[in-house]
């Protein structure tokens, strides 16, 4: 534990937040086949996170090219040799590991499946991920599919609803209000007259209430219409360069806020709104529909919106932070303190539409626009002949070298895999003969689908090179990515992808499908 | 845990049956989209195995990574490079490192890890820095592959490996190029670049892509403080040097003690006007530029470098060209493209670099665009001419009583210190290994 005390703080929860980490903390993880792909995911996961690691594996390990299985592991139960290579990474974890194949643990006791915050298979036969597809979403247990396949990766995730409470975008856009200044703003605007001001003082004006001063003087000056396009903006910021104070000899003087707030004129006149998709919560059925069964998410959603409608006069609560600007010390505190204070009201007034979870609030506040669900199609919808997203496929194969490529290929793997009871290629002296096998089983899983498209040869033929190897190069990459994936979906914060993950490691290109 | 008995000798060392079956399917069969050269035999895994030779620099998240990497591709012949020490908090990231090893140097603790763990590697440690060897050391490389949180490192590299090619007639001599596949990362964003010096973009030929890092405002900091940020800059940047609080050392990052003065001091700052937010965790951060690292993003970008050595040593595969950008938080996002070179770069056209000032511009004009001008973006340069047929520091910094000599010189103008139009001036700066010639171009 004091282990975990001492390195865990700065670097990790600068990025998650105590928040995320908690949950991470109490996550079970499992983790099917400790192949390449499988330990490197797991060693991802274990090294960070202070998590309960499980693993299952059928197979007894042949040839190392993990690094976690040395030769010495040869023979033994490779999960078991992972799992013990794996602890050492961190010793807080406490991993285990199963005897059981996930095809018997299907047959004898799905029910094995229900304790895990989620499940990640790695290189499963199509059979078995469908299988276990179908008993995870009935479970509403989200599913992580991932498989190395000579130099493509793969990741499907599944989950039926996932929320981000925190999404935590690059470049949000600040939330001001000077298109409807809060009566506190008002007030404190009310301190301000920039003709009086001395020198100092004058300069070291924050850009915001600039901007809100002369924004009333347009107001009154075109009926309360503000700027509304760029002949109008560049009017308004010809007026604010005109309140630059100039010097004995009519030279302007160096303001630098001055020039700060001209910059930011396009951004402070956008208009207070709240993002569509954030409506499109408030307008779902589980936002409608709060019950007991109702998950905290929903509910602080509710109250959320219940304030919009009432105290917060259309508009979310205020996020009360602002950005750095050139300031003297205490305007800028001051500032500041306008916003936070109405915050922290704002938050209150939610808090009275909430039964509990005052802790949460908080950050739900802070980040009402930030809040997300992510609905992933069930493989059972993916596979279906008549649920298929025929759409996705033939717009994106408009371009043969579409990543889509690589992903009907391996459905056309897949079915080899079922006639032949083997992968195509994986000796030399199978490579040329199983080019035009392969060709027949992708072509006839595009006639299932009725779907017309063109399949090059040479990608075909590049499948039969591969030879259902799994290099460790591209094992590491998924690895990094299924692992931070997994981290995502554990702790409700950033956006998973959605659904279906193709790396070319040919080319270095990706793409993200929804399937 | 103890070593059972290696296994019989078979192809020359310690490989059993099947062992690099994968890596054997890309280096045997012919495929549609390998390089033209390729030529799939079975002595390509020998050569991976038995003579290439790879650099790693670096033995940090991205080196960790590197390391494990190439091993379990074939790779036997490894040297890595790296001036640091373990401290506690790489434990999260870097997989080769236990609690045993802090304070241990993590190249030889790295290449311990590895000759150990992937028997036949021979990974070979050097404690050093970079600047420690010279062209002799890197010229006995393959392909150099770096893992480093420093762009004066990355651009120091870059220049060593130009200044190994060798020109005969104007025209390159492929023999003398080093491909260099450079990896980074910053949190959930990172890249991964192949450079073949003289040929593609180098590092300073996209100089751009790295903005200069964010520091505040002396003024800010000195008397108008609005940040948490802005009370520990005033602690580390004005405090320490006055108070001396341990004497003449210089405040250490990694230092506990040195943290705790500076967060109690910066406290103290933020209280006077009323700031909030100042933490240890904050402090440690601000003093140490430190942006949090995530295992996951040194993985993914570690491996597409890996990756790029493997494609380039066995011609497998056409490499990437020529950058990838990696980006995942918001879903998973890669961007590739090609980086074009700069005609004028400063380190690899050959072009000679102008300086354009008027006669009566003082020397400090001079010292400020080479620092601020985001091409060149030089951290302390050292500035010196022929005078006379004499050699002439103009303005050095890094050596104290030079530095004081030629302190005067810099409110001099450039006619003051007796240059002419065309002169030549030759510029050193830990950018590059190399001096950098100018040539001076009055303007009326």
């Amino acid at each position: 534990m004091l282990f975990m005390v001492t390195y865990m703080p700065t670097l990790c929860c600068r990025l998650w937040g105590d928040h995320g980490q908690d949950t991470l903390e109490n996550a079970h993880v499992c983790l099917i086949n400790a192949t390449a792909t499988g330990t490197e995911i797991l060693k991802n996961l274990v090294l960070p996170g202070n998590l309960n690691v499980f693993t299952a594996v059928p197979y007894v390990c042949i040839v190392s090219y993990s690094f976690f299985l040395t030769y010495n592991s040869i023979g033994k139960n490779r999960a078991q040799a992972a799992t013990e290579l794996l602890q050492e990474l961190n010793s807080h974890v406490s991993g285990n590991f199963v005897e059981e194949s996930p095809e018997k643990l299907l047959d004898n006791n799905p029910d094995f499946f229900h304790r895990f915050t989620i499940v990640i298979a790695v290189q499963l036969p199509e059979s078995t991920s469908l299988r276990l597809g179908s008993v995870l979403w009935s479970a509403s247990i989200p599913f992580l599919v991932c498989k190395t396949y000579g130099l493509i990766g793969y990741m499907r995730l599944v989950v039926q609803e996932h929320t981000v409470i925190e999404s935590h975008p690059d470049s949000a856009l600040e939330d001001l209000r000077l298109d409807k200044p809060f009566a506190e703003f008002k007030n404190h605007l009310q301190s301000f007259d920039l003709e009086s001001m001395n020198k100092k003082d004058h300069s070291h004006t924050p850009w915001i209430i600039i901007i809100a001063k002369y924004l009333e003087k347009w107001l009154s000056e075109h009926n309360y219409k503000p700027p509304q396009n760029y002949k109008e903006k560049e009017a308004f910021r010809q007026l604010i360069r005109d309140g630059i104070r100039k010097n004995e000899n009519g030279v302007p003087e160096d303001e630098e806020n001055f020039e700060e707030a001209i910059k930011n004129v396009n951004t402070a006149l956008n208009q207070t709104k709240i993002p569509s998709a954030v409506e499109e919560l408030f307008n779902s059925e589980q936002c409608n529909n709060i019950n007991s069964e109702s998950s905290s998410f929903w509910v602080m959603l509710r109250a959320v919106k219940d304030f919009v409608h009432s105290e917060g006069n259309r508009d979310l609560p205020v996020r009360g932070t602002i950005p750095d600007m050139i300031a003297d010390s205490q305007k800028f505190i001051n500032l500041q303190n306008v916003y936070r204070t109405k915050a922290m009201q704002d938050a209150a007034a939610v808090s009275t539409h909430v039964q509990r979870l005052l802790q949460s609030l908080g950050k739900v506040c802070k980040n009402a626009s930030f809040l997300r669900v992510v609905r992933c199609r069930s493989l059972a919808e993916e596979y279906g002949v008549d649920s298929v997203n025929k759409d996705e496929i033939t717009s994106c194969m408009d371009n043969p070298d579409s990543e889509m490529v690589f992903y009907l290929i391996l459905r056309g793997v897949e079915r080899f895999y079922q006639q032949h009871s083997r992968y195509p290629g994986v000796y030399n002296y199978q490579v040329e003969d199983d080019i035009s096998k392969l060709k027949l089983c992708v072509n006839s899983v595009m006639q299932e689908y009725n779907l017309n498209v063109n399949i090059k040869d040479d990608y075909v033929h590049e499948f039969c090179r591969f030879g259902a190897s799994e290099p460790h190069t591209v094992a590491a990459f998924i690895g990094g990515s299924a692992a931070q994936e997994a981290i995502k979906i554990i702790s409700h914060q950033f956006v998973p992808f959605n659904n279906t993950f193709i790396y070319n490691a040919m080319l270095q290109t990706s793409a993200t499908l929804q399937l | 845990m103890a070593d059972a008995e290696l296994p019989m000798a078979v192809d020359g060392g310690y490989d059993w049956d099947g062992r690099w079956n994968h890596v054997r399917k890309f280096l045997e069969r012919p495929g549609p989209f390998a390089h033209p050269d390729f030529e799939p035999c079975t002595e390509s895994l020998q050569f991976l195995l038995e003579m290439c030779k790879i650099l790693v620099i670096g033995a940090g998240g991205l080196g960790c990574e590197l390391l494990k990497n190439l091993a379990l591709s074939g790779f036997r012949l490894i040297h890595v490079v790296d001036m640091d020490t373990i401290d506690i908090s790489n434990l999260n990231r870097q997989f080769l490192f236990r609690p045993k090893d802090v304070g241990r140097p993590k190249a030889e603790v790295a290449a311990d890890f590895i000759n150990n763990r992937i028997p036949g590697c021979k990974v070979v440690p050097h404690y050093k820095k970079i600047q420690d060897f010279d062209e002799s050391f890197y010229r006995q490389f393959h392909i150099i592959v770096c893992g480093l949180d420093s762009i004066i490192a990355r651009r120091w590299m870059n220049g060593m490996l130009i200044s190994l090619l060798s020109y005969e007639d104007g025209v390159l001599d492929p023999s003398s190029i080093i491909p260099l596949i450079d990896g980074g990362t910053e949190g959930f964003k990172g890249n991964s670049r192949v450079i073949l010096p003289g040929m593609t973009a180098c590092i300073d030929c996209t100089l751009e892509l790295y903005p200069p890092q964010i520091n505040f405002p002396m003024c800010t900091i000195a008397s108008m403080p609005r940040l948490p940020e802005h009370c520990i800059e005033y602690a580390r940047i004005l405090l320490w040097p006055k108070e001396k609080p341990f004497g003449e050392t210089s405040l250490d990052g990694d230092n506990p003690e040195h943290i705790q003065w500076v967060f109690k001091k910066s406290i103290e700052r933020a209280a006077e006007f009323h700031i909030t937010g100042v933490t240890y965790r904050l402090t440690q951060g601000v003093v140490k530029r430190i942006i949090p690292a995530v295992a996951s993003t040194n993985a993914v970008i570690a491996a597409a470098c890996s990756l790029e050595v493997f494609k380039i040593a066995s011609s497998a595969y056409i490499p990437l060209n020529n950058y990838l950008v990696f980006n995942d938080v918001d879903g998973l996002y890669t961007y590739t493209f090609e980086a074009e070179r700069k005609e004028n770069c400063s380190a690899c056209s050959q072009v000679p670099q102008n300086l354009q000032f008027p006669p009566s511009a003082k020397l400090q004009e001079v010292l400020e665009y080479l620092m601020e001008n985001a091409s060149l973006q030089m951290k302390s340069p050292a500035i010196t001419t022929t005078l006379e047929g004499k050699n002439k520091t103009l303005y050095l910094q890094s050596v104290k009583s030079i530095e004081e000599r030629t302190k005067p010189n810099l409110c001099k103008t450039l006619t003051e210190l007796g240059l002419s139009d065309g002169q030549e001036l030759a510029v050193a700066d830990v950018t590059t290994p190399q001096t950098v010639l100018f040539k001076l171009n009055f303007t009326t």
